[in-house]
Formats: structure tokens, sequence, C-alpha cells
């Protein structure tokens, strides 16, 4: 008998047994897997940022149609994005989305080692040009929209 | 009037019975005693038919390993204090394996998932004795040492969701080894590994989760791993296509150059 086989005679979701055989106890795993700990729940929320992500690049292609369609139909698409629904959806993807940026800058460093003369470079060396970037971006796209024209 | 404490066991013999069950033990809550202690002292002195696997006692044969209070620990490290005097401790076997008896899970599976992806290393050309030893620098040696720390402990897959949910993945600790052979400068079998590895059972059934890396108690950081893998295997991916002929195997520098 190879070891395999063995495997997969001795779980108890098989009835065979054999006699030299103990019969092992198999756990079936949850589809509720992800809520039966804060560190599962937290990977499926950094997972869902995707649809947060989705959220806004769908929103910008309809922002740009209706930026081609003219000036009434842009005025139109920007009284939508003002109603209550859509300011509420829009801070959840965007509190979502903020998220996913700093899961990503964190994580980035595990994935990507950075060896300079030789030894590694510490995590949080290789993170911290990601977050200045994403200021100095940030800080240039809030002077951009607020600077009076 | 020294305290106490409870821990709370999980036990199965499958003989008798059908799931397993829990049976609480009191304990002395010594200062310096970790969970094997307590372990140890249930089986020596309240119930000898307590199953469990342990060797060194100093977190280091990677045997005792089990999930304490919901955490996969090893419980040569984990000291009974740090649960305070009131609280109930529960120590069952290791998650996402097979139970053979208490405490005891099957690893059969874990070696058979080791052997697949080859954790030797693999020489295409044997040097003559003449030649001398392998030598390598410093910088060398730290491209894997960290991946050479595995103590084969799998607290690792009783970390990992994607262990639990599906059986055929190759798992953190095997990944991680593979690469500390990959990233061997002495070691010319990456090639040989890469059906292995860049496969749906392989790297690609990893979706960083990263519990992995957190409960390691050797700070292997196979999560790690499994990403640089997954950059050096697109990589060559990408080369079969642009060099489908000329493809050849270039993660490594022979030692003897």
């Amino acid at each position: 008998m190879t070891d395999q086989m063995l495997i997969n005679q001795g779980t108890t979701d098989q009835a065979a047994r054999s006699e030299f055989h103990p019969r092992w106890y198999r756990e079936r795993v949850s589809t509720w897997w992800w809520l039966g700990e804060w560190h599962y729940l937290k990977f499926i929320l950094r997972e869902l940022t995707s649809l947060s992500v989705a959220w806004f690049v769908v929103l910008t292609l309809f922002q740009l149609r209706a930026l081609s369609h003219g000036l009434a139909a842009y005025m139109r698409f920007t009284n939508r994005l003002a109603s209550p629904i859509m300011i509420t959806l829009n801070l959840i993807a965007f509190c979502f989305v903020m998220f996913h940026t700093i899961t990503w800058f964190n994580l980035a460093p595990r994935a990507m080692p950075v060896r300079m003369g030789g030894k590694r470079v510490p995590e949080f060396l290789v993170a911290a040009p990601n977050y200045v970037l994403w200021i100095v971006v940030s800080a240039f796209v809030a002077w951009l929209l607020l600077r009076t024209p | 009037m020294a305290d106490n404490i409870v821990l709370e066991i999980a036990r199965y013999a499958p003989d008798r019975d059908e799931a397993p069950s829990f049976q609480s033990f009191e304990v002395p809550l010594r200062k310096e005693w970790v969970i094997l202690d307590a372990l140890n002292y249930i089986k020596d002195k309240v119930d000898g038919t307590l199953t469990y696997r342990w060797s060194c006692r100093m977190g280091i044969c990677g045997s005792c390993g089990m999930m304490v209070n919901g955490e996969p620990k090893l419980t040569c490290a984990t000291f009974l204090s740090s649960y305070g005097k009131n609280a109930t401790v529960r120590v069952e076997p290791l998650r996402y394996f097979p139970v053979i008896r208490d405490l005891v899970t099957a690893l059969s599976d874990f070696l058979l998932k080791l052997q697949k992806v080859k954790p030797w290393l693999i020489r295409k050309d044997q040097p003559p004795l003449s030649a001398g030893e392998f030598l390598q620098t410093p910088e060398q040696l730290d491209l894997y040492k960290q991946f050479s720390m595995c103590i084969n402990c799998t607290l690792c897959y009783a970390a990992c969701p994607v262990v639990g949910l599906d059986e055929e993945f190759v798992g953190p600790a095997a990944l991680a080894l593979a690469q500390r052979y990959n990233l061997d400068n002495r070691d010319q079998g990456s090639a040989e590994r890469l059906a292995t590895l860049a496969h749906p059972d392989g790297i690609w059934g990893c979706t960083f989760v990263g519990e992995c890396t957190r409960v390691c108690p050797k700070h292997v950081d196979p999560a790690g791993a499994i990403q640089q893998y997954k950059l050096t295997a697109a990589l060559d991916w990408v080369k079969s296509f642009i060099l489908p002929r000329g493809h050849e195997d270039t993660h490594h520098v022979a030692a003897h150059d």
C-alpha cells in the first residue's frame, strides 16, 4: 500500500478502514471559515477591496462618458454623485481603497526583497518610499483641485 | 495556596469515539512552566492515556505543535503564565490535519508534499574532489539562510486557510524549503522543481494570506518565499515565450565559476 492509499483509506469520510490502520478523524472546513478568526476576516476584507477599486474604475468611465456628451450630461452626472446614497457609497469605497493601499505597501517588501551591499534592507525602508510618493502625489492633486482658478 | 490553571484538552480514541471531545484538567500554574510541562504533568500524575508528540522541549525539533486557544503554537515555547490564572486554555491537535489520537496528527501527507518539491541539492555536474569544497560567501548564504531555518513543525499548515480548503496544495513549509534550495548557489535543480512549484497546487494556490509567516516560530517567512518565487516563475514563463529554445536555467550562479 502506498502512503497516499493509506491516507485515503484511513479518514472518517470513507467507511473503509484496514485492520492495521486506525480511523483518523478529519474535520470538514466550514464555508464560513473566514469568520472564525480576525486575521482571516482581515484577509477577506483585503481581497474584497478589489470591488471598491473596480467601483471607482466604473465610476470614472461613466464620468468620462458624461463628459463626452457635453455640459448638460456632465452636470446631471455630478448632481447624481452629490446624492446621499452616492456619497455614502463612495466614502465606504474610499475607506476600502485606503485599506487596500496600506496593506499593499506593507506587503510589497515581503514579495520583493531589496538587497544593498549584500544585506537585506529592512521592510519599512522599502515600504516608506511608496508612502512618501503617495503623500506627494496626493498633495499635488489636492493642490490642483483646491486652488482658486 | 499555589494557583492552578484549567486546561481543556481534545481527546479522541479512534476505537471508541466518532469525534473528538474535551476533557478538563487542573494543573499547577508554575511561573516557569510551558504548556508542554502541563501536558507532561497530566500524563505523569493524572491521566497516562493522554497522547501527544514532543521531543527537544526547546523549540528546535518541531514535534510539539498544537492549537492553543485557536492559535497554532509550539507547546514547549508557550508559557502557562501568559494566559492568566483564571483562564481556560484549550489545547487541540493542529488544524487541517487528520487526527490519529488525542493531540497527535497524521503527517504523511505533509511528508509526501515535502518530497515532491525535492528539498535537496541537485547537481547536473559533479566537480572532481580535487576542485575542493563548495565555497560560499556570507552574502551567498544570506540569500537563502532565512528559509533554511524551517523545523517542519507544520504550524504554518495549521494557519493557512488554503491548506484547509485544498487538500492538494503543497503548502507554505514545502514551498519555502524549495525556495531555500532554488536560492542556494550550490544547487542546479531549479528547472526540476519548476513543474511542481509553478502549478495551481504549488505557488499559484497561495493567495498571500500571510498567516503562515505570522505563526512561524523560526521567522522563516514562507509567505515571502512564495511571493518571491511567483515573480521568478512569472519571469520564467515570459522568457519561455521570448526565447523558447534558448531558455536556460538562470536562477543560479555556479559555485565554481
